[in-house]
């Protein structure tokens, strides 16, 4: 049987969706699929857009990979824009040919609406919807000072957004009397507006604007219909959303009124074989502007064509939670309280700066909808009371009151039904998680692998996290956290143990907190603990028989039992003599010589009697260790930054030493890398990194958590635009509370993703202080930072610490037989079997 | 092993670290000397030979208990050797040679086999 051919108009998110799930279908091998796409590039996050300018690339944003639609046999068409539909014979129509389909699935998605303004189609006048499009707004930043956009609601503040991270003096011209419309009410668009403006950001509302001439002082004049006028270089529209049913229109196919193809619960349009999913289909006079919906009906269509009878599009939920320019937005269900009877609740806190609104039904029993401003950390509760149809408890205020003021705690997860929507991005249930439990999963990160839950937006991981461990604890699965036999605690609570009780040895810690011995896990975690506690040498002899060979020789141990020797190169910068002093003890030595990711020089093959030698030769040319023995800050790399490149806008070496010198030496949990990068090109790779500093024109972005190596992840952004000193205070905080609460061997991009609350909440605690412990954060840093010494240094000096680098104490001559060695590339290797 | 042994004086108790090995050299090889203060009896000689990896490294592995047994991890692979029998932990078919240790006066004595013996670092 030939195959039938099966054609996507469109690769976004919506369409790229589909095919994830088309392709996984048991009719999937019944055709061939083509697909699509007017951009150049592979569908694309379109939610995340303004991050392309705080670093982000096409492949940070990216929904797949060219790899995916070749391994799933899918003939991809980028750049290919389809013309034409003949549906009598079954054909679409591009520049490059005609191709067949038996059935076409149109996600044209939609296009930015442009208010018909005289004079929108000037220079310096954009829409806000491509990667093109903020290619263009970037290049005509390019000497600005201001831009404006047109349009205050939801995309149009992640565009002012964009301007800000541009370096723009930003400002937002709306034509209602409010910011958001649609999803807020006059107090939350009062508080919203009052914070956008206190993050610099201009708002003008009730503004009709009338016509875009030459300016001034700036590029453009906008002149408004009140008689008045803003000048600024540039304009983005983002003034809604319309539907591309261009082609639909064109091939006769039903199409609503003010634009949209017309589709049933199926998502089938007026032609049985043409089927429209996303933003460009109109359900039930309906167009639905946001991602989760669209996924919903790529799911139902995708269901459909694999003769699933029961698959249908019955609506979708609009809520949605936000971050706008760093402000708590959450607009819930029936947000301006339409549903005849309904009555409301408000509760506005000006001095903390939140306003919380809920929309109950008559009988005060159920949640209609909800408006959030300035925090969000009521929302998933909220969200499941409305989207469940949960009864209220008898004081629904206590919701949205502080809890303080006798608040509810969040709705535990045993309240929510089986059907409960936990992800919305993947339409995963409570029993959903429950049967991937039932069918072997016992952690969170396999619930997630299994259901992929909170692996969309993420907006669900705590609420996810809580479902599943209390469905875990209710299967009597205990996951034990226990550090080993001997320590019935966590590294976090072993840490506390040592700090509260000053407990400065591991004898003490045991005898009193433990039982046994200890082992090769307990021992050189507590040999981490009390480092970073009291920053004792780690050769004092108290400490010697916790620490790992690496540290009891601060050095790394090789496959046959010689050590590498990595000295300290702060920010990747070294003077030729420091270089060529490398060199000579490399050469003088024999030892294999090459160069590390982290912008330093590692030299391989040294013996443990060597080890004190090298040093002292070393540290005679002005080296100092590494750490790259240690869980310790390892490096801070670097680009050369604005003293040299043509693009730099800070300087990313004068940084990158600096803090490299004031971390080094810190014991954390594992070990730590930084890097700083003088512009947005991010060529010293910040992005993967524990630390990660991009120079802006104003300061510093501060990316954390981030990781390369085996589980790739991208840092987060924590905080922009950043002073010297207010990078460095907190990098002190963040660092601290890493230190303080990790787990034993716990990379930081581990530690983000189990902790509870995430990045939000580590804000809280670095930023706003919520916790109350900054100053003891701070206090600790300084204490660690004012008795670093370098290790090796004071190891060369101390002949009672050189005896140990003996390899056979009572034969110092007698060479170690099985180290042998052969030579490779002008270098000396080790044997690879020797005899 | 007690037929056929030789005692070697190999270094001075000050030479030991309270809690931690050190490697010495013998006509058997080289061997590693464990110094356990608060256990009976103080002092365990095991192979410094890794079978794992192949290096000589067992001196400077990390001491402790597991499941009741005395043990070094190897610093390389991490295996855990029991200081008492020699048996690996992980896998008990490998067993590496143990060795008598005494103390006389500040004196480290080991006892190895009288012949040299090739199987010690096989």
């Amino acid at each position: 049987m030939s195959k039938k051919n099966l054609i996507v108009v469109g690769n976004g998110m919506v369409g790229h969706h589909f095919l994830e799930q088309f392709v996984v279908s048991d009719v999937a091998t019944e055709y061939r699929i083509l697909v699509f796409g007017e951009e150049k590039q592979l569908a694309y996050d379109r939610v995340h857009l303004s991050e392309y300018f705080a670093g982000s690339t096409h492949a940070d944003l990216a929904m797949g990979t060219a790899d995916w639609y070749a391994s799933n046999g899918i003939d991809l068409h980028l750049n290919e824009q389809v013309t034409a539909i003949d549906r009598v014979r079954k054909i679409v129509t591009t520049p490059r040919g005609d191709y067949s389909y038996d059935e076409l699935v149109l996600a044209t998605g939609s296009y930015p609406f442009v208010p018909p303004i005289d004079g929108r189609d000037r220079n310096h006048c954009f829409v806000y919807r491509t990667l093109k499009d903020l290619d263009a707004i970037r290049a005509s930043a390019q000497g600005g000072k201001t831009g404006v956009v047109v349009g205050g609601g939801l995309l149009g503040l992640e565009a002012a957004n964009a301007l800000k991270s541009l370096g723009l003096e930003a400002h937002v011209v709306e034509f209602a009397p409010r910011l958001m419309p649609v999803q807020l009410d006059a107090e939350g668009g009062a508080l919203l507006r009052q914070k956008i403006e206190d993050l610099g950001v201009s708002v003008h509302t009730e503004k009709a604007t009338t016509a875009i001439v030459e300016g001034e002082a700036a590029r453009l004049r906008m002149t408004f219909s009140d008689d008045t006028h803003l000048e600024t270089d540039l304009i983005v529209f983002s003034a809604g959303i319309r539907p591309q049913d261009t082609l639909a229109r064109a091939s006769g196919l039903e199409v609503g009124e003010r634009g949209g193809i017309v589709v049933n619960n199926q998502c089938t349009t007026s032609d049985p074989h043409i089927h429209a999913i996303g933003e460009c289909a109109l359900w039930n006079q309906r167009i639905f502007g946001l991602v989760a919906p669209g996924y919903t009906m790529a799911r139902t269509l995708a269901a459909a064509l694999n003769k699933d009878s029961s698959a249908a599009f019955t609506g979708a939920d609009m809520s949605t939670k936000l971050k706008l320019l760093g402000v708590d937005v959450g607009s819930i269900g029936d947000a301006h309280g339409q549903t005849p009877g309904a009555r409301n609740i408000r509760f506005n806190d000006e001095q903390a700066g939140y306003y919380r609104r809920m929309v109950v039904s008559n009988d005060g029993k159920k949640l209609l909808g909800a408006i959030l401003v300035g925090d969000n950390s009521k929302y998933d509760t909220l969200l499941q009371y409305a989207l469940n149809g949960i009864d209220l408890p008898a004081n629904p205020e206590s919701l949205i009151l502080p809890d303080s003021e006798g608040g509810a705690p969040a709705l535990g997860p045993d309240a929510l039904p089986e059907g409960a929507t936990i992800c919305s991005c993947h339409n995963v249930s409570k029993g959903d998680i429950c049967s991937a439990i039932d069918a072997g999963c016992s952690d969170l990160g396999s619930v997630k692998g299994e259901t992929r839950a909170s692996t969309g937006c993420g907006g669900c991981t705590a609420l996810l996290k809580t479902v599943v461990d209390s469905e875990l604890a209710k299967r009597g699965v205990s996951v034990s956290k226990d550090l080993c036999e001997h320590f019935p605690y966590t590294r976090q609570e072993l840490f506390h143990l040592v700090r509260v009780n000053g407990i400065r040895t591991f004898g003490t810690l045991i005898s009193q907190h433990g039982k046994g011995h200890g082992c090769d896990i307990c021992k050189p975690a507590v040999a981490s603990i009390l480092a970073s506690c009291w920053n004792e040498h780690i050769l004092a002899t108290d400490h010697v028989p916790l620490q790992d060979t690496n540290d009891t020789f601060m050095a790394n141990m090789q496959k046959n039992g010689t050590y590498s020797i990595v000295p300290r190169v702060p920010g990747g910068e070294i003077t030729p003599d420091k270089l060529i002093a490398l060199g000579e003890v490399a050469k003088e030595y024999d030892l294999y010589t090459k160069i590390t990711g982290g912008q330093r020089v590692d030299l391989f093959g040294a013996t443990l009697s060597e080890l004190p030698e090298i040093w002292e030769k070393l540290i005679a040319a002005g080296f100092e260790t590494g750490h790259a023995y240690g869980k310790a800050l390892r490096t801070v790399k670097s680009c050369v930054g604005s003293t040299w490149c043509r693009y730099g806008v800070q300087d990313s070496v004068g940084m990158a030493i600096e803090l490299e010198n004031r971390y080094k030496g810190l014991r954390a949990p594992h070990k730590v890398k930084m890097a700083v990068s003088g512009c947005t090109r991010e060529c010293a790779e910040a992005q993967s990194k524990d630390f990660g500093v991009i120079a802006t024109d104003k300061g510093w972005n501060l990316y954390i958590c981030g990781n390369g190596g085996m589980r790739p992840r991208h840092a987060d952004l924590f905080a922009t635009d950043l002073s010297d000193e207010e990078l460095i205070r907190t990098i002190d905080r963040v660092v601290m509370f890493y230190v303080r609460t990790a787990d034993r061997l716990q990379r930081t991009s581990v530690w983000m993703e189990n902790l509870e609350g995430g990045i939000d909440y580590l804000k809280q605690v670095v930023l706003k202080d919520s916790l109350g412990i900054c100053t003891e954060l701070d206090q600790h840093m300084a204490d660690i930072v004012s008795t670093y010494q370098c290790e090796w240094k004071t190891a060369v000096e101390n002949p009672e610490q050189r005896k140990r680098f003996r390899e056979f104490v009572n034969a110092t001559e007698q060479k170690d037989p099985v180290q042998q060695w052969t030579e490779e590339r002008g270098q000396r290797r080790p044997l690879a079997d020797p005899a | 092993m007690s037929n056929n042994t030789q005692q070697c004086s190999v270094c001075r108790l000050r030479d030991l670290i309270p809690g931690s090995g050190i490697a010495v050299w013998t006509p058997a090889g080289p061997v590693a000397i464990f110094y356990l203060p608060e256990q009976t009896p103080s002092m365990y000689g095991i192979s410094h030979h890794d079978p794992f990896s192949g290096a000589n490294v067992l001196a400077r592995g990390i001491t402790g208990d597991l499941k009741g047994h005395l043990v070094v991890a190897s610093p390389i692979y991490k295996q855990h050797f029991d200081l008492r029998t020699g048996v690996c932990l992980e896998d008990e078919n490998v067993r590496i040679p143990t060795y008598q240790v005494h103390v006389d006066g500040g004196d480290v004595l080991v006892d190895v086999p009288a012949e040299e013996d090739e199987a010690a670092t096989a």
